[in-house]
């Protein structure tokens, strides 16, 4: 520009009139209907079973997270999530069980905790591994796919492949056994109302509060978080501002597979096993969450993930345990009927 | 030599070709309207300038360097930017927000470049903080140019500003880019009714089908009885 801008106002600016709120009644209703029923079955509800489902539902918001960043700005739903998690959860399994006691190094179980401290040193680690696999998997499947304009539905459908690779690359290295993390036992805490936490529970809600809030301060207060979600919000737009795609691409795969490789390693230590499997059936709270929350909406999919672990733990007062991943599904299928963009979807998005 | 020079460029999406040779020019300081009806190739000239949309022929020289296969992410660099017709504001963030992500490539500290925005268009002062998502359609046309400044462009192209207004914001946001082109930035417009567009123009085209119907000064076209009759509403 040669000159500065006048910034000085043409009288007829005031004809346009001063911003108004607009006031939605859709969510704050909803938010209001469902603490009522909360409150309302509290006294029939085991606290046991609340406190454990809130700790499920901090894992299912790690996998939905990330989950539903992928599909917002990459716009398919990736089926390979749940064996994003497996993967870390093995990769973790080899570090404490295997590299770590072959350096000389062992732990069986720190401070309160059933895991030793070596599983600390393997979460971030494994982490790292599963980001470069992701990349990698990007880079070698999905750009290619991306490049020759194939549809949403088929780059969701090659995910499917690769989960099924990367679950029977997991079965050929360890066998399909159930492993466990080198562990040993220890006192469970003892509340009142007969809630009892395993300490491993703590540790899982933590680093979950921390991760989430991570991602959160990531996406709204940096360059590239905003960057990411400017891309999901409106791609082309993004492109014409100077936003290139590579970069944004990388940094949505390297959160999602970040929190999905945590998710798995605290799953493991949440179950107090490891099969490879067990992402896979993970699967069903994550999308669940990600589709309750409406999909490609963080903050919904992680309400929603900890909405999913409660109802499905509470669900086994009166039903067999079974049925968690069925009371998930319907939870689903009765918020798609009602709002089909899921709970959390603001008005005047814009979509 | 001219600023942005299309010469004979060719495009369209999939297996159609919608452009069939389009030439255009716009020298430093004009500002040039593009009309034509509905389904003529207006937009998708836009977003072929813009590099959304691949040159199959001919050639786009902006500042005297070819763009035509320039990714649209390298365009905004070279100070060329774009306000898309609809879905030009990025919804779910905030207003400010979608003036950062405009000032995505600059490297300097741009606070007070969002300053000058807020109070060039003043409206969107009023609360920054506020998702893009729920702004009116005037308010909303005036945070896409704004973000489409922030880059200190020389030449925007603005796909039908005034459309779907209410005529007192046609005027503010006419007003607007009249005060955007006077601080020297070049201004592509293109527009539909466009009497207000050609009025204050140095120069109008129309397109017609994908192809160059007519070219003259903005006044010229429209005391062109036939323009005036076929592409202006009578």
């Amino acid at each position: 520009m040669t000159r500065p801008l006048e910034t000085r106002l043409s009288p007829l600016s005031r004809l346009a009139g001063p911003i108004r709120r607009q006031w939605s009644p859709g969510h704050t209703t909803v938010a209001i209907v469902l603490a009522a029923l909360a409150i309302g079955l509290l006294p029939f509800v085991h606290m046991g079973l609340v406190v454990n489902g809130v700790f499920l539902g901090a894992i299912i918001a790690l996998g939905a997270v990330g989950l539903t960043l992928i599909y917002g700005i990459l716009h398919f739903a990736n089926f390979a999530h749940g064996d994003y998690m497996t993967m870390g959860a093995y990769v973790a399994l080899f570090l404490t069980a295997s590299f770590f006691p072959w350096l000389g190094v062992t732990s069986d179980g720190f401070g309160p905790f059933t895991f030793g401290f070596t599983l600390l040193i393997a979460l971030p680690v494994a982490a790292i591994v599963v980001i470069a696999g992701a990349i990698l998997l990007d880079r070698f499947v999905y750009r290619r796919l991306r490049d020759r304009g194939v549809s949403d539905l088929f780059m969701s459908m090659s995910s499917m492949g690769v989960a099924i690779a990367l679950r029977g690359l997991v079965q050929m290295i360890w066998g399909g056994d159930i492993e466990t993390y080198p562990r040993e036992s220890k006192q469970v805490f003892h509340l009142p109302m007969d809630v009892r936490i395993p300490p491993d529970a703590i540790f899982i809600a933590l680093m979950a509060v921390a991760l989430v809030v991570t991602v959160y301060l990531v996406l709204t207060r940096t360059r590239i978080g905003k960057a990411m979600r400017a891309t999901a919000d409106n791609p082309e737009l993004a492109l014409v501002s100077g936003i290139g795609t590579r970069g944004v691409t990388w940094w949505t795969w390297g959160i999602g597979a970040a929190l999905a490789a945590t998710a798995g390693v605290l799953l493991a230590v949440f179950q107090g096993q490891l099969l490879p499997i067990m992402g896979w059936k993970f699967l069903i709270p994550v999308f669940s969450a990600v589709i309750l929350g409406g999909i490609g909406n963080p903050y919904g999919a992680l309400a929603a993930a900890f909405a999913i672990g409660v109802t499905s733990e509470v669900s086994t007062q009166w039903m067999n345990p079974s049925y968690k991943p069925a009371v998930a599904f319907a939870m689903m299928i009765a918020v798609l009927l009602i709002r089909p963009k899921g709970l959390f979807t603001m008005a005047g998005s814009g979509r | 030599m001219a600023l942005l020079e299309v010469s004979a460029v060719v495009s369209g999406y999939g297996q159609t070709e919608i452009l069939h040779g389009v030439s255009l020019t716009i020298d430093d300081g004009e500002i040039v309207t593009i009309i034509g009806p509905n389904g003529c190739g207006k937009s998708t000239l836009m977003k072929t300038v813009a590099g959304l949309v691949n040159v199959w022929d001919g050639t786009v020289n902006f500042r005297g360097k070819d763009i035509s296969s320039t990714p649209p992410e390298q365009i905004a660099r070279t100070g060329l930017c774009f306000v898309p017709q609809t879905r030009n504001v990025f919804p779910t963030l905030s207003i400010r927000e979608n003036l950062e992500m405009g000032a995505f490539l600059r490297k300097d500290d741009f606070t007070w470049r969002i300053e000058e925005m807020y109070r060039f268009f003043p409206d969107l002062a009023l609360d920054p903080g506020r998702r893009a998502g729920s702004l009116s359609g005037g308010q909303r046309q005036m945070l896409a140019i704004a973000r489409a400044l922030m880059l200190d462009p020389t030449l925007i192209l603005l796909d039908e500003p005034f459309a779907g207004l209410a005529p007192a914001m046609v005027y503010l946001v006419l007003d607007r880019v009249l005060e955007i082109n006077r601080s020297g930035v070049s201004v592509l417009l293109v527009e539909q009714n466009a009497r207000q567009a050609l009025s204050v123009s140095n120069r109008g085209y129309v397109l017609v089908s994908g192809e160059n119907r007519l070219e003259d000064k903005g006044s010229a076209l429209l005391d062109n009885p036939e323009v005036s009759r076929l592409y202006l509403g009578g």
